[in-house]
């Protein structure tokens, strides 16, 4: 082999892991489970036996193509588009499975993706991650790439072509309550983050001015994360429940033992300390010459810490929003136990029910809420931090 | 003018500043001198009450800075710092705009002044003025920062150790430009360092403190020659004590009638380089050029030496 060829061919560990886990799901787990009805378990169906032969085989070479690609070829935009070509072939075959498998007018049979089908996407999903992050798209890049995402993915599922898969099967059953509930778990997420930003901050500006009361309040509010979500949910049952019973007018706000207002609670007691902290720490980061200076010319201590500390510390405490946003659309799913609503009321109903099509209608949304706040903050964090060199 | 009177800084039982007085005459450059935890920092921000005095008062042209907010005093006193402590969220534009935009001005005298001070510091506004602070060197964050206080034209420039971040190259240039600009402006100037060197070259009237009190207030000659205390002697009886003393007096200042055989030396010279001069060139006598380009007069070694006796 010549020195040229050596340096030609790339060898990609990354890429063959992830390969081999992919002919490794292929091969010994199943892509479609077909089921009888929603809650017996189901039997794995072979490709081979369900679509047509061609396009079996083009699923395979599709996916051989992609992981030669994934091992061999270093160009990351190459490995991007092979990856997302992989991405829809997957969804292609899946969807066109579940068509196949559906005999006309049975609403009771269930086809699910198997864990072939879901640990496939998870790989190729991996290699996508892995292009991107080695293109180093700028903000806005990454910004516009999720909006196509969300986009293709929402036409894809308004398309119809997936709708004999199962979770779409539970999706259609569940319609109305799935807006409800998506709009509840936003405003949960988003309410809890709103409260602990606005008390958050003059917190941590306390902390920062006066160090002595900085590591009892940090020490505080570390504590509080190390309560488990459904302990602090059953501890506040107990006073809110009482105040609403004893209160009339507390009760009318809607406030009892259980339902959002715990729920919001303990989300806001957990942001409250990544806030807090990333505040404290955005703070020290400042110059001191540079706050110096400002005082020394004569801006109120107001617009100093307006105008200079606080913009100067934005992309930490950004980090720390972006840390409670993600936790928070996370944690809501839990909020459901106790009746605060949101996609983790599938979630458990779905457990309830031993109907994991339903769990997934409840998983899934939320992690692609949670992924896609990531980036959007991220990218955020990205253009202040640009900024503000 | 300031004046200050039997200013004193109290924390807790330890005095930083113990009762000073000074008076510092308009339009002149003051340094204040001392080794590290004397407590010159502190005197110098009680002048714009950065620093809240525990006794005593500052008056600047007679009157009480006590008397308004702190800010508002603040806005009319340039402050410079080491290490610049230039807005790095801000072009150079804008830091420099600060005080004049505090103070209200019309945003078209704010920006003449900004492209004046640019065009003062060597910065060309067309290329400087749009940069953040992290794309200039050292130097040019230095020069930002004082033009930055410059600003609002102060009658009264503070300045902390400001040159202390430079090498030793761009300091002395930054501390000749800082003597152009002085004169250029009229400002009185209160600077703070430890660097006994830099407060010989720069202060009209130099200042010595230690343990929070000033031990002597004088001309630099008169601390080489006259020293009032044994600290300030040693702080100032250094081995190039006549050489230090020969620094501050010009060329102009000492020449005599007549033509040198020697060197052509600068009227503004010191006496120190032209000692240097004739050593290196191995000449008697060296001619010093008037400001007109002409011979102005001469001097002999002899003459040199003279100056740099204990008188």
């Amino acid at each position: 082999m010549t020195h040229a060829a050596t340096r030609r061919l790339h060898f990609d560990r990354l890429g063959t892991l992830l390969s081999l886990v992919g002919v490794a799901a292929i091969w010994l787990l199943p892509f479609v489970v077909f089921k009888i009805n929603r809650i017996v378990s189901g039997h794995p169906r072979a490709l081979i036996d369900v679509l047509p032969q061609w396009s079996t085989l083009t699923f395979y070479s599709t996916l051989a193509l992609i992981a030669v690609i994934a091992v061999a070829v270093g160009n990351a935009r190459i490995r991007l588009v092979a990856a997302l070509l992989g991405i829809v072939a997957v969804a292609l075959v899946i969807g066109g499975a579940a068509d196949a498998l559906t005999p006309p007018g049975n609403r009771w049979v269930r086809i699910s993706p198997g864990a072939g089908f879901w640990v496939l996407l998870i790989a190729l999903g991996l290699i996508a991650t892995d292009a991107i992050a080695r293109l180093r798209p700028r903000p806005g890049v990454r910004v516009l790439a999720l909006l196509v995402t969300a986009v293709a993915v929402a036409a894809a599922l308004a398309s119809g072509y997936f709708d004999h898969l199962s979770i779409m099967r539970e999706y259609a059953v569940n319609a109305s309550r799935f807006t409800r509930e998506a709009r509840q778990h936003v405003l949960l997420a988003v309410g809890s983050l709103v409260a602990a930003v606005l008390v958050g901050l003059p917190l941590g500006v306390l902390c920062h001015r006066l160090p002595r009361i900085r590591a009892v309040i940090l020490e505080v509010l570390s504590l509080i994360q190390t309560i488990p979500s459904i302990a602090l949910f059953g501890i506040l049952m107990v006073p809110l429940g009482v105040l609403a019973a004893r209160e009339p007018w507390v009760a009318q706000l809607g406030i009892s033992g259980i339902g959002a207002a715990p729920a919001v609670i303990a989300l806001f007691l957990y942001s409250l300390l990544p806030v807090v902290a990333n505040t404290v720490a955005g703070l020290a980061r400042v110059s001191p010459a540079t706050v110096d200076a400002a005082r020394g010319m004569g801006l109120t201590n107001w617009q100093v810490l307006v105008a200079i500390e606080f913009i100067l510390a934005l992309p930490v405490i950004l980090t720390g929003i972006r840390i409670v946003l993600v936790q928070n659309i996370g944690l809501v799913t839990i909020a459901a136990l106790i009746g605060g609503g949101g996609f983790g009321t599938f979630v458990f109903q779905g457990l309830g029910q031993t109907a994991i099509d339903l769990v997934l209608l409840g998983a899934i949304p939320t992690v692609a809420l949670a992924f896609s706040s990531a980036v959007l903050l991220d990218a955020l964090v990205d253009v202040m931090n640009k900024a503000l060199r | 003018m300031i004046k200050i009177e039997l200013l004193r800084k109290q924390y807790g039982p330890v005095t930083v500043v113990n009762d000073v007085s000074l008076t510092i005459e308009s339009g002149t450059v003051t340094v204040i001198v001392g080794t590290s935890g004397s407590g010159k920092s502190t005197l110098l921000r009680m002048i714009n009450r950065l620093v809240e005095p525990s006794g005593g008062r500052v008056l600047i042209d007679d009157r009480d800075t006590a008397a308004e907010p702190a800010h508002l005093l603040r806005r009319r006193i340039g402050y410079a710092i080491q290490g610049h402590g230039l807005f790095p969220h801000r072009t150079v534009a804008e830091n420099i705009a600060t005080v004049p935009r505090l103070l209200g001005w019309k945003s078209a005298r704010v920006r003449a002044r900004v492209e004046e001070l640019l065009a003062v510091f060597q910065l060309d506004p067309a290329a400087f003025a749009g940069k953040y602070p992290h794309q200039l060197s050292g130097g040019q964050q230095q020069r930002v920062g004082v033009a930055r206080a410059l600003a609002a034209e102060p009658n009264v420039l503070l300045m902390d150790e400001p040159f202390g971040a430079l090498d030793p190259i761009i300091r002395s240039k930054a501390q000749d430009d800082l003597l152009g600009i002085q004169r250029r402006f009229g400002t009185t100037i209160v600077l703070v360092t430890h660097d006994m060197d830099e407060a010989f070259r720069l202060g009209n009237r130099v200042a010595v403190m230690s343990d929070g009190k000033v031990l002597q207030y004088d001309r630099p000659a008169m601390l080489l020659t006259k020293p009032a205390d044994p600290f300030v002697s040693r702080l100032t009886c250094t081995g190039d004590r006549a050489m230090k003393l020969l620094s501050l007096t010009t060329a102009a200042e000492a020449a005599e009638p007549g033509i040198g055989e020697g060197p052509s030396v600068d009227g503004s010279a010191s006496l120190r380089d032209v000692l240097s001069d004739l050593v290196w060139s191995g000449a008697g006598a060296a001619t010093v050029m008037g400001s007109d380009g002409k011979p102005a007069g001469r001097l002999t070694i002899a003459a040199i030496l003279a100056h740099g006796r204990q008188t």
